[in-house]
């Protein structure tokens, strides 16, 4: 629904966000659509973005495996599992930085909730990773493996990533629509966390002093392992659930104060 | 009960990359534009509106005319709720759907058929009511088994009987419109048109920019001529019309 009934309040980012997630059809609508124009005049379709990440899999898995002398039966699935998540994280920072601006047309005529354009690039990017996921199951079947009970356990953690990723991305695309460079540095600081985050080396590989400063104070090494530790059947720590959670809240709590500050200029900067 | 009201509303725009410093100690006005001036962070800021007093109730037929870069525009997004007016206050009580560009949300290599759903998601159209509706947009269109083809194999008059066909399906109680909506050739140009009346007529509120005097003085009852984000004259259709136009003739 449109927020049609506009009066001399302004609109308040909790009623944006709720109206936005009451019409997540529109939202979901939007996101297919995304993803169905891949499928149009090609047979694979977003498929193509599946096979680029299993090639890209296979050569980097066979590499750092090689290198670091671990097991590939081990590493394989790990590594998966990793540049899987990884991709859509950084999908979702990168893409969620231009959710407003890839949006303004859309947004300088209809009074639509803010919130429905960011939902529109999550779940357009959560179509695309559940195209990918399906390579985990094949690299489990090529050494035999078999997914624990564990792995249900992913149920709850996408639960905690997803609004981890919602909040970031609703302050990201108000600054970066404010900021224009800021997408630019954004996108850079993404391509160096994916060397800094344990994606293509295990953190059991880094000296154990050196480990809380690059492993726990990098969010990204939370949101990670609450999905991955448990489809490699283990659970993640303690500390990984506790941050997501944590992260989750006061993230929350400061993209609401965030986009009730500036909601009403965000469009004039389009 | 609809009604809109717009007190003293202002409308400031942040220009960021201009060069704010060969301005900064110039406030110039161009002869068209708003005022370009600086605020108080040393930013470049153009008013688009300033204290603008509006205020329509049912059965009001309000006709926006000014030359380019007045505010036409501008004034129609704050009433359409995109705008957050930098000063002064709005209040909107009713339904109010803008048809400004009817192309909006059409996707070229969709089908006719799944362009509906997508505009009328994007209307607002719950899953329910857009069932209900879906065929009388069909028909309406014309474009029988071109509905399952990807619109970017429709000529430009097939678009826009698409795009118009789904866009007058609406029933808002607050409608604004920017020039009277254009669409196809002439047979449906005819019927277009017959809808287009119905719909205004049946609408509590209508708001519409225009620079054609006769759509103005035939479907106005009040006309508002801005000029520099201001209102210059306001007042009954026939008087600021022969006003304007004949002061630009």
């Amino acid at each position: 629904m449109p927020m049609t009934i506009a009066n001399s309040q302004k609109i308040t980012a909790w009623e944006d966000v709720t109206a936005a997630v009451g019409n997540f059809r529109l939202a979901a609508l939007l996101g297919w659509q995304d993803v169905a124009q891949r499928y149009r005049r090609s047979s694979v379709g977003a498929f193509w973005l599946t096979i680029n990440m299993g090639v890209l899999i296979g050569a980097l898995g066979l590499i750092f495996g090689t290198i670091f002398r671990s097991p590939m039966s081990e590493f394989l699935p790990f590594i998966c599992v990793g540049l899987i998540m990884w991709g859509y994280y950084s999908q979702l920072i990168n893409e969620g930085c231009l959710s407003f601006i890839s949006n303004t047309e859309t947004m300088l005529q209809l009074p639509l909730p803010f919130f429905t354009y960011i939902l529109r690039t999550w779940w357009r990017n959560s179509i695309i990773l559940f195209h990918n996921i399906v390579i985990f199951p094949v690299v489990l079947l090529i050494f035999g493996k078999f997914i624990s009970f564990n792995s249900l356990l992913v149920i709850p953690a996408f639960f905690l990533v997803s609004l981890n990723m919602l909040w970031m991305m609703v302050i990201l695309s108000v600054i970066c629509t404010r900021y224009r460079d800021l997408t630019q540095i954004i996108q850079n600081i993404m391509q160096v966390g994916m060397y800094v985050t344990p994606i293509m080396w295990q953190p059991h590989q880094l000296p154990a002093d050196k480990s809380i400063l690059i492993l726990d104070f990098n969010p990204f090494y939370h949101l990670i392992s609450v999905i991955r530790d448990p489809l490699l059947g283990g659970t993640g720590t303690l500390l990984n659930w506790g941050v997501v959670v944590v992260m989750a809240l006061a993230g929350w709590t400061a993209a609401l104060l965030f986009l009730n500050r500036f909601r009403s200029r965000v469009t004039y900067w389009l | 009960m609809t009604s809109m009201t717009l007190e003293d509303v202002t409308v400031d725009f942040p220009i960021y990359n201009a060069k704010s410093r060969s301005l900064k100690n110039q406030v110039m006005s161009l002869a068209t534009g708003g005022t370009i001036g600086s605020n108080a962070d040393g930013h470049v800021v153009i008013r688009g509106l300033e204290s603008i007093n509006i205020s329509l109730n049912d059965g009001d037929r309000l006709g926006l005319i000014g030359h380019n870069g007045s505010g036409k525009t501008t004034l129609l997004r704050v009433m359409s709720g995109v705008y957050y007016p930098s000063g002064g206050r709005i209040s909107i009580q009713g339904k109010c759907t803008s048809l400004i560009n009817i192309s909006l949300g059409i996707d070229a290599e969709a089908t006719g058929r799944e362009n509906i759903g997508i505009r009328g998601a994007l209307l607002g159209f719950t899953k329910r009511e857009m069932a209900e509706k879906q065929a009388e947009i069909e028909e309406f269109s014309e474009l029988g088994n071109f509905l399952d083809m990807p619109v970017r194999t429709y000529s430009t008059g097939m678009q826009l009987r698409l795009a118009f066909s789904i866009s007058t399906v609406i029933q808002p109680e607050i409608l604004i419109m920017d020039e009277w909506l254009a669409a196809g050739d002439e047979g449906f140009q005819h019927k277009a048109n017959e809808r287009l009346h119905e719909l205004v007529n049946k609408t509590k509120i209508l708001i519409i920019a225009s620079h054609s005097k006769d759509l103005l003085v035939k479907n106005c009852t009040r006309i508002v001529w801005l000029e520099h984000g201001k209102v210059k004259m306001d007042g009954d259709a026939e008087t600021v019309a022969n006003a304007y136009f004949g002061h630009h003739s």
